[in-house]
């Protein structure tokens, strides 16, 4: 195999194993954060603008985590640094 | 495949280019601007107000209501900013119903310019808040060894602000583009709802760590509150 060849195959496993992993841990956070953010609106019904504000903050936090791993696979597909210092 | 609208350039001389990105922020400006303009004109003070007025009315007394709540007190003086950004980027994001428009957010180097508009205003309003020698304490805060992690959380959450921002609106474009090549009759249409709800709690979002990052560092020091207590305390006591 030549080098572009190694790269790409290399670029396309990392890619999908970044967003793979990087949307699963993610994910199990975002869970745990809705459940307990559902059972205390539960407990204090009162106190649900507060949680849901909050909630919604951490959420986008937590989801940003993985739109990090997303950019870094795209940026892996469509514009590989590695991949185009070796076709030039 | 383009990742972003960078890559549409219409005029380029030397280090100066034009390109997509550029031409749709100052076009998105002008309409804001101009609606701003024509709106406050002629305002009114009486029970019936038109409805231009209504909508801004709500905007602001809403903004302010938000940014009070997370904890700065005097809200009228950071609505300038923070709303500026708050209305730019939910405009920039909630344009994507119209076709062959693409956001300026979507690429890299509009948010990095926001987030570095962020990152220079949390010490401008700190120190015109508190002093410079007051902002500069609180690097130092709680330890000394705190200082390096201090400086490095200042420019990695600048950078995580950019690359939030980017990521999700460059992937809510990204992934209608790719849906209309699988399924191009029903689900683009339902990704580009979806999207303008991320548009939507992205600009929230911003604009809400802008507010707590700014919050932080007027936040004023403990000493200063101890002071004040004992003031009120004494003219109770008198």
């Amino acid at each position: 195999m030549d080098n572009t060849t190694i790269i790409a195959m290399v670029s396309i496993i990392t890619a999908g194993l970044t967003t793979g992993i990087g949307c699963m841990i993610p994910a199990l956070g975002q869970g745990k954060s809705i459940s307990t953010a559902l059972s205390s609106m539960a407990q204090q019904p009162d106190a649900s603008q507060t949680v849901t504000r909050t909630l919604f903050v951490g959420l986008a936090m937590l989801e940003s985590l993985a739109i990090y791993c997303f950019v870094i696979s795209m940026i892996l597909i469509f514009a590989n640094p590695f991949w185009n210092h070796f076709i030039a | 495949m383009e990742l972003s609208p960078d890559e549409t350039i219409f005029w380029q001389n030397g280090f100066i280019t034009i390109n997509l990105t550029l031409v749709t922020t100052w076009v998105l400006m002008l309409v804001l601007v101009l609606t701003a303009v024509l709106i406050t004109r002629k305002l009114q003070t009486g029970l019936k107000i038109s409805r231009w007025q209504c909508i801004l009315e709500m905007l602001v007394t809403g903004m302010n209501q938000q940014i009070k709540e997370v904890g700065l007190k005097k809200s009228e003086k950071f609505l300038g900013f923070i709303g500026t950004l708050f209305i730019f980027i939910a405009f920039a994001n909630l344009c994507i119903i119209f076709p062959g428009y693409e956001p300026p957010t979507s690429s890299l180097s509009t948010t990095a310019a926001l987030a570095l508009c962020v990152f220079l205003a949390t010490p401008i309003f700190g120190i015109a808040e508190n002093g410079v020698i007051q902002y500069l304490k609180t690097f130092i805060e709680p330890t000394f060894i705190m200082l390096p992690f201090n400086i490095i959380s200042e420019i990695s959450r600048t950078l995580a602000l950019a690359v939030r921002l980017f990521g999700n609106i460059m992937s809510g474009g990204l992934i209608v583009t790719i849906l209309l090549s699988i399924a191009p009759l029903f689900f683009p249409v339902l990704m580009t709802v979806l999207g303008l709800i991320t548009g939507i709690i992205q600009a929230y979002i911003f604009s809400i760590l802008a507010t707590v990052y700014i919050a932080a560092a007027t936040e004023e020091s403990d000493k200063k509150k101890l002071r004040r207590k004992n003031k009120a305390k004494k003219i109770i006591v008198e």
